[in-house]
């Protein structure tokens, strides 16, 4: 990650040297004080790996209570803490942060930038997010506040009032809860208002809007999309602490105050939420099939058109979420509707990811392989949604495992799939250097047949009733042998992300040199050595098509000719 | 029944698995579900109903899975790079309009069939009419067990609900209206009908007519804070004589046996009564459960342990023993005060 | 790049300003946020189980609501008056929009007092206090923050360092604070019409 330009030749002093403690600290201070994207991006994706491992331990944690009956292994209250602190570590910390990463270093890079728009807001941004996770994890220390040590919230990611009121939940677990979510809540803000200007500012000549890679386009709409998602969460959350800090009664159910109203508030921030988080994992896949496929993207309009559909549609389904609340049966119709009305642009995209595959000539890297792992698990995962939105169902899998194992399908299945296979692609962009392919091998066929075993399982435990965040199950359930393949499946996930971890640990040092383009892609990333210099483009880039390097490399057959 | 309900989840693991057959071996292998409580093995409208919509919903969902997946599945084999191959790129295909409208018409078409099928059920389940012979129980949910008030009745009882069967020549529903007194739960027995929350300043209403007798068991399906995992719920449903004897019973005081009369009296004089109610005495506690027909029930503390002299004991010596973090507090009785206690809560049957 | 082939057609090459951008972001989420406060405001109307109630306590505050609404043209036309360059003229409407401004908290603060001393609402005493004080709050908290934006400009304006060529920045901010006012219908329709 040196931001020097290409290294002149014979200035490179190759003996190794030991690092003076000036030297290291200097190093830390440039990497507190950037406001350089790419930095900010490494700084956001392994932010989020190192949550990644916490909130995985803590999975593992949960898999070894449930791994049988009546297991000692957490206590009620801990094993509470687990669950919520997993889900809110994974969605929040995560997931936004490897994917905001993601959308910090390449976006500029992509569209010919050579920064974002606002770079010191960009550094704020991330530090607020940061600090937001250090404060919910600060939590385990002082969640009791003064009345002695270690909670952390307990409340489940949802937080349903009134169990977060003072009476059911004392102590200051959940106020960390709420104001770490705020603090994390503004810092993507700033990074989604950050991109939208990015995006619609700062495009190279020639990079008009249909010419923008899909990357760009589906981090466009999320970011869209994450201001009225994020700003119902905070609003949400600043009422209760109103609630619970000055008395009032937004939640309140005594003094007249709805249990429901946070239900609708939390699904209206908490449905399109997971769109959020998908929306760049599509992205991600649509800059890695074609590739791999040596294809043009099929229908590139459809895939920007769909994108959008998906984003408004999913702005009116939250209340799926809430079929066994007791709204009216015309409320649970229309949300049947709305909700089964977002597998049809959802649709497209996989149509179109099928037509791009087919015909081409598919490499299988490592990148791709975590590509199509993610299109059969997320036709899964939707198809499975589909069979939650059809209320009556929904009132036998609500709150059950089905209902895990659905969404691990998404966010596991799709989401982390796609992050790994991002890593795998850009990681020699961004250090030079390769990551192995054998270790990405094993790593892609432990993570999947642990994938599996884990969360194929998840859905028939839920089919004979067992409900979610229980610490512990009665024996004669017919669940045990069940629970038992799930729990090794997560150890297996847990090994292959060992491997991963590993593997970008010791790539770093020993990793093949990467050269400038060594997938042979077609976007203007792949155009600037590896790493990319500090300013990105000695001069400013003219694309002419959505595939300028496609363009450059096929002079006799360039892509602006068919493009509409 | 159990056949079905093993039947039916082999079924279900076809469309779902064939990506990955490592995970049927599991099903055959699910230990003998004695009481498990499939939805897949249901015992009353509601749930049959669900259980029928659901298989459509399978069929479809299945067939596009196995249509979506078997093309990606074919390109991903067809379309391979090969040894053979030379370096020049594939044929570029930007896009194509009418299969684009197409893959967009076929999908909006499958989504109206699902949506008309699944809302003829909504409306069959909720607004279902309540007739005159159906049986009124109101449920509260506490942290963390059930109250059951029959309020035309006149009985309270706690995390049992007794209900008679239900026939189509004799229909007997019973229709739930549901309370919580603290936080959000959730009613669900998965054989008797799909879930409904209990919310607190926020009243729902439910129904089943069970069709077989037995016992069905569920539990508390909404976080609802440490013991959510332990607020069991049994459902026992009796033949209609079973059932009048049981209103029978459970009408009566509470016994009044003079031999276990120091165990009665150290119950009125702990905190006991501040909690719980035992008919025809001083104790007319709410905030635990009613403990007037104790003996009557299988199980104590919404499940967590059978009903036995020795559990007994242990939970009033230390709830926590069962149900760390139960909301009725270690009463720091000696150990002789206690059986005088359990002799007496024995003989309220 | 200049290995790229020289395009075809040269297109002019225009893109929108990122600062415009950003603040028209930044309104679409804060008005998320107030959406949120808004429908809990309509949802509890007449849900609080003891009174006050807004009929018994709420007088109409017009002339508050004159002072901030004229406020966004007095802004407005300081905008015109640096754009074409008149500093001493965006000075004086600048200055006048803040007054404005002042006015309104002033009257804010004026009206809580009388609710609080007075009539005993407060943000415990039942729904109706909470949700009022809360939208009511949460715009004059916008409107605080508005009129310390308003005064750094003024500041930096008096001492020199605001010029012409800054007319975009300036009506980049001023955006914010039409978007203050236009909440301020909202809430005042909600709260004093509706909700009264
Ligand atoms: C990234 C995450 C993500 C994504 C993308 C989705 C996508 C979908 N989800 Fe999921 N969902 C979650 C994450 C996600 N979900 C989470 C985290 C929860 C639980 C939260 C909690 O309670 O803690 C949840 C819960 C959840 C519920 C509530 C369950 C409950 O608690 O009772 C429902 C109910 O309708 C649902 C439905 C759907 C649907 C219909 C889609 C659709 O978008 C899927 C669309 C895709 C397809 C349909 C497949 C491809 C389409 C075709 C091949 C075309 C042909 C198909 C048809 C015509 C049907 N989801
Ligand atoms: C991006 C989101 C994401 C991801 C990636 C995961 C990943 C995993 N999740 Fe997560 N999960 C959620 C989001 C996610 N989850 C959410 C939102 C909830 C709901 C929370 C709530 O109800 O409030 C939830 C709830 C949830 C539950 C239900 C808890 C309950 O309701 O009681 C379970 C149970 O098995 C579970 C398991 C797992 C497992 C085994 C993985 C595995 O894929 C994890 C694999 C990763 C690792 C294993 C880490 C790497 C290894 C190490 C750190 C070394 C240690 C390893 C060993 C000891 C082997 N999750
Ligand atoms: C602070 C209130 C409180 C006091 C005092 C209290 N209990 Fe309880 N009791 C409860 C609650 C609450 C439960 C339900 C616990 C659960 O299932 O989670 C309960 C459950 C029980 C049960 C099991 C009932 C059932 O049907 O499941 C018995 C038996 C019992 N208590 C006996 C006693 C006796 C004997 C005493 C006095 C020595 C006592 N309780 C004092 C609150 C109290
Ligand atoms: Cu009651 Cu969970
Ligand atoms: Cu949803």
């Amino acid at each position: 990650m040196a931001d020097q330009t290409l290294p002149i030749a014979g200035s490179l002093d190759v003996t190794p040297q030991r690092l003076s403690r000036a030297q290291v600290l200097e190093w830390l201070h440039g990497w507190v004080v950037t406001v350089d994207h790419k930095r900010l991006g490494i700084l956001y994706v392994v932010y989020g790996i190192i949550f990644l491992l916490v909130a995985g331990a803590e999975a593992m944690a949960i898999r070894i209570q449930l791994a049988w009956p009546g297991m000692h292994f957490l206590s009620p209250e801990l094993y509470n803490e687990m669950f919520t602190m997993h889900g809110t570590t994974m969605v929040f910390l995560v997931g936004m942060t490897i994917l905001f990463g993601f959308a910090n270093y390449l976006v500029p890079l992509m569209i010919g930038a050579r920064d974002m728009a606002f770079p010191r807001l960009n550094a704020f941004s991330f530090w607020m997010t940061a600090f937001g996770g250090l404060l919910i994890y600060y939590s385990f220390i002082g969640g009791f506040g003064l009345y002695g040590m270690g909670a952390a919230p307990d409340v489940g990611w949802w937080a349903y009032a009134p169990l977060t009121a003072r009476a059911f939940s004392p102590g200051h677990a959940t106020d960390y809860w709420a104001l770490a979510l705020i603090v994390a809540g503004f810092g993507t803000l700033g990074t989604a208002i950050n991109i939208i200007a990015t995006a619609l500012s700062m495009r190279c000549r020639g990079m008009s809007l249909l010419r923008m890679p899909l990357f760009v386009w589906l981090m466009l709409v999320t970011s869209a999309l994450t201001l009225i998602t994020i700003t119902p969460l905070t609003a949400a959350q600043i009422m209760l602490l109103i609630d619970r800090y000055l008395g009032g009664h937004f939640f309140d159910t005594q003094a007249g105050g709805s249990a429901v109203v946070w239900m609708h508030f939390f699904w209206i921030f908490g449905h399109p939420e997971v769109y959020v988080l998908v929306m760049p994992a599509f992205g991600i896949a649509n800059e890695i099939i074609p590739v791999f496929s040596r294809k043009a993207i099929f229908g590139y309009p459809a895939m920007v058109a769909a994108s959008v559909g998906i984003a408004f549609v999913s702005m009116g389904v939250w209340a799926h979420h809430m079929f066994t609340v007791g709204m009216t049966s015309v409320g649970n119709a229309f949300f049947v509707l709305s909700t089964m009305l977002v597998g049809i642009p959802t649709g497209i995209k996989i149509f179109n990811w099928v037509a791009t595959i087919w015909g081409g000539k598919i490499r299988f890297a490592t990148p791709m392989l975590f590509c199509l792992g993610f299109l059969f698990q997320f036709l899964i995962a939707g198809l499975t949604g589909i069979m939650l939105s059809v209320a009556p169902w929904n009132w036998q899998l609500h709150n059950s495992y089905f209902v895990i194992a659905h969404f691990h399908y998404v966010l596991v299945g799709a989401i982390v799939f796609n992050i790994f296979a991002g890593i795998y692609y850009w990681y020699p962009k961004v250090t030079g250097r390769m990551l192995s392919e054998t270790l990405g091998k094993w790593h892609f066929w432990l993570f999947l047949i642990g994938f599996h075993i884990t969360f194929d399982t998840m859905h028939f435990v839920g089919f004979l009733g067992m409900p979610r965040s229980i610490y512990t199950y009665e024996p004669d359930r017919g669940w045990n042998h069940l629970n038992f393949i799930i729990s090794i499946g997560g150890m297996i996930q847990g090994i292959a992300v060992l491997i991963f971890a590993w593997n970008l640990v010791q790539s770093y040092f020993r990793g093949r040199k990467a050269g400038n383009d060594p997938w042979d892609a077609w976007t203007l990333e792949w155009s600037t050595p590896s790493p990319p210099p500090a300013y990105n483009f000695a001069t400013d880039p003219v694309v002419h098509s959505r595939r300028p390097l496609w363009d450059l490399k096929h002079p006799e057959d360039p892509d602006w000719k068919y493009e509409a | 029944m159990r056949e079905h309900g093993a039947r039916a989840i082999r079924l279900v693991s076809l469309p779902l698995l064939c990506f990955a057959a490592v995970s049927a071996a599991p099903i055959a292998w699910a230990d003998g579900p004695q009481s498990s409580p499939s939805i897949f093995a249901p015992a009353s409208t509601p749930a049959s109903s669900i259980q029928d919509l659901s298989w459509f919903v399978l069929a479809i969902t299945g067939g596009i899975f196995v249509t979506v997946g078997g093309l990606l599945a074919w390109a991903i084999f067809r379309y391979r790079a090969r040894k053979t191959d030379d370096d020049s790129e594939p044929a570029q295909i930007y896009g194509s309009t009418q299969v684009e409208l197409a893959w967009t018409v076929i999908p909006i078409l499958i989504v109206v069939v699902l949506f008309l099928t699944t809302a003829r059920i909504i409306f069959a389940i909720q607004d279902a009419p309540k007739p005159q012979v159906a049986l009124d129980v109101t449920v509260v949910g506490h942290q963390f067990w059930w109250e059951f008030r029959y309020p035309k009745l006149g009985i309270v009882t706690a995390n049992e609900l007794h209900v008679p069967v239900s026939s189509a020549l004799e229909p007997r529903p019973t229709f739930l209206h549901l309370l919580s007194a603290d936080v959000d739960h959730s009613f669900w027995v998965p054989q008797l009908a799909g879930k409904t929350d209990l919310i607190p300043n926020h009243p729902n209403d439910m129904w089943i007519d069970p069709r077989h007798t037995g016992l069905y068991v569920g539990q508390c399906a909404q976080f609802c804070g440490v013991e959510h995992a332990k607020m069991l719920l049994r459902v026992y449903v009796d033949t209609p004589e079973e059932f009048d004897t049981w209103v029978k019973q459970q009408r009566q005081p509470g016994m009044q046996d003079s031999s276990v009369a120091a165990g009665r009296h150290i119950f009125e004089t702990e905190a006991c009564t501040n909690c719980h109610t035992i008919a025809g005495t001083a104790a007319t506690g709410t905030f635990g459960p009613n403990l007037t027909h104790l003996e009557s029930r299988a199980t104590i503390a919404a499940g967590a342990a059978l009903n036995t002299t020795e559990n007994l004991h242990a939970w009033i010596q230390d709830p926590d023993h069962f149900k760390p973090g139960a909301l009725m507090p270690a009463m720091q009785l000696s150990g002789e005060q206690i059986d005088e206690l359990v002799a007496y809560l024995t003989t309220l049957h | 790049m200049s290995a790229i082939p020289i395009s075809p057609v040269a297109e002019p090459w225009r893109l929108p300003s990122r600062g415009r951008v950003a603040m028209l972001a930044l309104i679409t989420g804060e008005s998320a946020i107030f959406t949120i406060f808004v429908v809990a405001y309509i949802f509890y109307i007449g849900k609080s189980l003891t009174g006050p109630t807004p009929l018994q306590v709420l007088d109409i505050p017009w002339f508050n609501t004159i002072c901030l609404l004229s406020s966004s043209v007095s802004i407005l036309i300081a905008e015109r008056q640096i754009e074409r360059g008149k500093m001493r003229g965006f000075m004086m409407w600048w200055a006048l929009t803040i007054a404005l401004g002042m006015i309104f908290i002033g009257g804010t603060a004026v009206e809580w007092h009388k609710l609080i001393y007075v009539d005993g609402l407060t943000i415990r005493t039942n729904l109706f206090g909470t949700t009022f004080y809360s939208l009511v709050g949460l715009h004059a908290t916008h409107v605080v923050v508005g009129l310390i934006g308003l005064s750094l400009i003024l500041i930096f304006t008096l001492t020199g360092h605001v010029k012409e060529q800054h007319s975009e920045r300036i009506q980049v901010f001023a955006l914010y604070w039409h978007f203050v006012d236009a909440v301020w219908v909202v809430v005042f329709t909600v709260v004093y019409i509706v909700g009264r």
